[in-house]
């Protein structure tokens, strides 16, 4: 694209953060909203958390049961779709690991669909989610979650877009095949790679 | 599969909204053909800008803006469609000018008729409302942009349901459109009011519902969506029929 006339722009390409994928801005403090629906008010006794589909074990996890697992924290950069980033956050939960392991994937399972209590659906390859790259979380920073931000439990995918990253979570399903979720299926990129601005489908 | 988990709401894009992933991939050029003043506060204004290869939108939709500097640095952010779909290959958007806001900022102060910008879209069928069923529409300061896209379509195309529109400012002179408003509309004045209460929406919730009950739609900061769809939920709208945009 040629230049846009009189544009030069707040941050210089030269001085640019090497944190910051292409087309982000840093959000710096400022952690933006954006959820389509309602904020259910969800409570930690009301939360549960399954692990269903091909799996040898379905799992149903309490917020007591989830606690139990072994405490895991994510520290480190998030990316949203609408084009801000946050460095240095930290979310505290317990790695997906934990759970896919109690639930024990079947061998032709490589798709994931994750689905929240309000509805909200979003897919991930299994191999995303596996391997120390996946949370559950219901920390932020030394404070609980908050309820916008998916309080009581999100699930948190930091190396993707944070439309993968599930709100008020309430579990996962494993699949053989990819089967697009909300947003998928409004347009949006299936894996959501920032690095790569897989944002739109086509990208 | 047994114990499959079935999602208490169907929260989905409505089956009757198609929306195309064509147009959300590819960057379009879109010249600058008109600026105008969109509140006396002057701190709202509207770009008009033709997109010769615009393949339309539905009133609530957004698209994906772009700015190049000479170095290739880019900035890109999203801006809710504030034109309805009748008008082909041009589109509005209205703008709230941030103060030191990079992209808000440089159309506020630089741009002017003839620039070219890039722009992808339109994005999202999920805040869309193709005028098939009566809305309830509640937006607060540029909040209301999406909103008027459905307004505009209503009236524009004689759209036979019902339309509501709450639309909140801090005081008059920061109240966008003002002059475009009609009977359908109601102001909330903050400063001199107080906030949206659950006062301003009893007329519409409850037995006085147009037949089927309303789509509501909420724009806005995320304060006011918070507080907009808690007074709705209250006052006995479905949670699945409470669709929301937050401008972050
Ligand atoms: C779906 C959607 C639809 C939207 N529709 C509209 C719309 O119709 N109309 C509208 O007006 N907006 C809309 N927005 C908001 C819009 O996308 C932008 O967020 C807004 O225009 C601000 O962008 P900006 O580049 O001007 O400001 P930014 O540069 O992003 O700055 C935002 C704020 O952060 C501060 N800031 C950020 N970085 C720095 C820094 N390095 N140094 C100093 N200060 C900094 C700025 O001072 C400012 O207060 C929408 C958002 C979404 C998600």
């Amino acid at each position: 694209m040629e230049p846009t006339r009189g544009f030069t722009g707040r941050a210089r390409a030269a001085d640019r953060d090497p944190r910051l994928p292409p087309g982000q801005y840093d959000a710096a403090d400022g952690w933006p909203v954006l959820s389509a629906e309602v904020t259910p008010s969800l409570t930690a006794a009301d939360w549960t958390f399954r692990v269903d589909g091909l799996v040898t074990t379905p799992h149903t996890w309490t917020w007591d049961e989830a606690h139990t697992l072994p405490a895991s924290e994510y520290r480190g950069d998030i990316h949203c779709v609408t084009s801000w980033s946050k460095f240095g956050v930290r979310f505290g939960g317990a790695s997906l690991d934990a759970f896919l392991a109690a639930a024990g994937p079947r061998p032709e399972a490589t798709h994931v669909v994750a689905y929240s209590h309000t509805g909200y659906t979003t897919n991930l390859p299994l191999s995303d989610v596996t391997g120390g790259k996946a949370w559950i979380v219901w920390e932020y920073g030394d404070g609980p979650l908050p309820p916008e931000h998916g309080g009581p439990a999100r699930l948190i995918v930091p190396h993707l877009y944070f439309w993968k990253s599930a709100k008020w979570i309430a579990g996962l399903r494993l699949l053989d095949h990819e089967e697009p979720g909300f947003w998928e299926q409004n347009g949006y990129h299936h894996r959501g790679n920032p690095w790569r601005e897989e944002r739109y489908s086509g990208d | 599969m047994a114990g499959t988990f079935v999602p208490p709401t169907r929260f989905a894009v409505p089956g009757r909204i198609a929306v195309s992933n064509r147009a959300a991939s590819e960057w379009q050029r879109a010249t600058v053909v008109d600026v105008r003043r969109d509140n006396t506060a002057g701190t709202v204004s509207t770009f008009r800008l033709k997109v010769p290869g615009w393949q339309g939108h539905l009133p609530g939709q957004h698209l994906m803006l772009r700015l190049t500097a000479p170095d290739g640095y880019v900035a890109q952010r999203h801006y809710s469609i504030a034109s309805p779909p009748e008008e082909g290959g041009e589109i509005e958007l209205t703008l709230d000018h941030v103060p030191g806001g990079e992209v808000s900022g440089h159309l506020h102060t630089v741009a002017r008729v003839g620039d070219v910008v890039e722009v992808r879209g339109p994005l999202s069928g999920f805040f869309a409302w193709p005028g098939d069923r009566p809305a309830l529409l509640l937006g607060a300061g540029s909040g209301v942009v999406p909103l008027m896209s459905m307004l505009r379509h209503w009236r524009g195309a004689g759209c036979p349901v019902p339309l509501r529109l709450l639309v909140s400012a801090r005081t008059r002179e920061d109240l966008i459109y003002a002059d475009e408003y009609g009977d359908e509309t109601t102001v909330v004045l903050t400063r001199t009011q107080g906030r949206l209460s659950a006062e301003h929406l009893a007329p519409f919730l409850g037995p006085a519902q147009p037949e089927g009950g309303w789509e509501a739609y909420i724009c806005g900061s995320n304060g006011f969506a918070e507080h907009a769809s808690r007074l709705l939920v209250a006052g006995g709208q479905p949670v699945d029929r409470i669709r929301i945009e937050r401008f972050g």
